[in-house]
């Protein structure tokens, strides 16, 4: 496990590593919802107009 | 030229060519966010100075290149939607507002945690810090002003207008570190012509950088998509997309 410290600066490494993947991720979960409810309301949409 | 444009502008062609390349763009992005890591963390030596906290740069230079290249793409995305009217210009500058924000956060408060043990605080009012901050409320303030509006032709034209007045703001990003005497430290990439990093280190730093603009691309694509299904709603060739699904 010594190849996950970095020295007197593991706090600082991990926390800049974390923080980055968190926001990465973040902007992938966040577009795709995007996406998917617009999708979901144009098609309920739609749905209700041809009744 | 204009042809290409055109065909470019127009939302049924961006929404197949889109289709087909956020995949490939995040498949990129995946891959080479790995081995920039890798290489970052695990490849690249300690520095001499700043020993393994230097480390910190694989993911602060990154972030700080999408803050600054997210402004830029909304802002000129924004002048041509101005310009020529073009109704997908306006949806990709409102996509790029979100991606370019959550960077420029990325790009601050990793460049805090490195200043702590670096200069022994947390935040200065450095012409660097202090520009960079100023980007991070120039992209709330643009976000704040679409949702104000809500007729979408006013607010994509006020909004524009924010973001074009605002990239004055990137070259004093990007030039603060030489006008003023700033804690910061110059420019690193913009240096290969005269490397002040050693290749091991600059490498994995090229791959992050990469890796992180294919990565803006495919987040900016999926995000486009959205708005122009708010903005094409009634648009016959949408209705035919929503309908097969």
């Amino acid at each position: 496990m010594e190849f996950l410290t970095f020295g007197k600066y593991t706090w600082y490494v991990w926390s800049s590593v974390i923080l980055s993947f968190v926001v990465l991720g973040a902007n992938v979960w966040m577009a795709r919802r995007l996406l998917r409810s617009r999708m979901e309301t144009a098609r309920r949409r739609l749905a209700a107009e041809e009744v | 030229m204009f042809a290409f444009i055109h065909k470019l502008g127009s939302p049924p062609h961006f929404w197949r060519l889109s289709g087909t390349m956020v995949p490939w763009f995040s498949w990129f992005a995946v891959v080479l966010i790995a081995v920039g890591t890798v290489g970052g963390l695990w490849v690249a030596p300690p520095d001499y100075q700043q020993l393994d906290a230097f480390r910190i740069i694989y993911f602060h230079v990154p972030s700080a290149w999408l803050s600054q290249f997210g402004y830029v793409v909304m802002a000129a995305a924004a002048a041509v939607g101005l310009i020529w009217r073009i109704k997908l210009a306006h949806a990709v500058a409102a996509a790029c507002a979100p991606i370019g924000a959550s960077f420029t956060v990325v790009a601050l408060a990793t460049g805090s945690i490195w200043g702590k043990p670096m200069w022994g605080t947390w935040w200065v009012w450095d012409a660097r810090l202090t520009s960079t901050l100023v980007l991070l409320f120039l992209y709330f303030g643009y976000m704040a002003l679409r949702a104000a509006i809500d007729d979408e032709n006013r607010a994509d034209r006020a909004s524009a207008l924010l973001a074009i007045i605002g990239v004055i703001n990137i070259p004093i990003i990007k030039y603060s570190v030489e006008w003023w005497n700033t804690l910061h430290q110059p420019a690193t990439i913009s240096k290969i012509g005269k490397p002040s990093m050693d290749p091991e280190m600059l490498v994995p730093l090229l791959v992050m950088w990469l890796g992180f603009t294919f990565f803006f691309f495919a987040v900016l694509m999926v995000r486009t998509r959205a708005e122009l299904i708010a903005r094409e709603r009634n648009k016959k060739w949408l209705r035919e997309v929503i309908g097969r699904g």
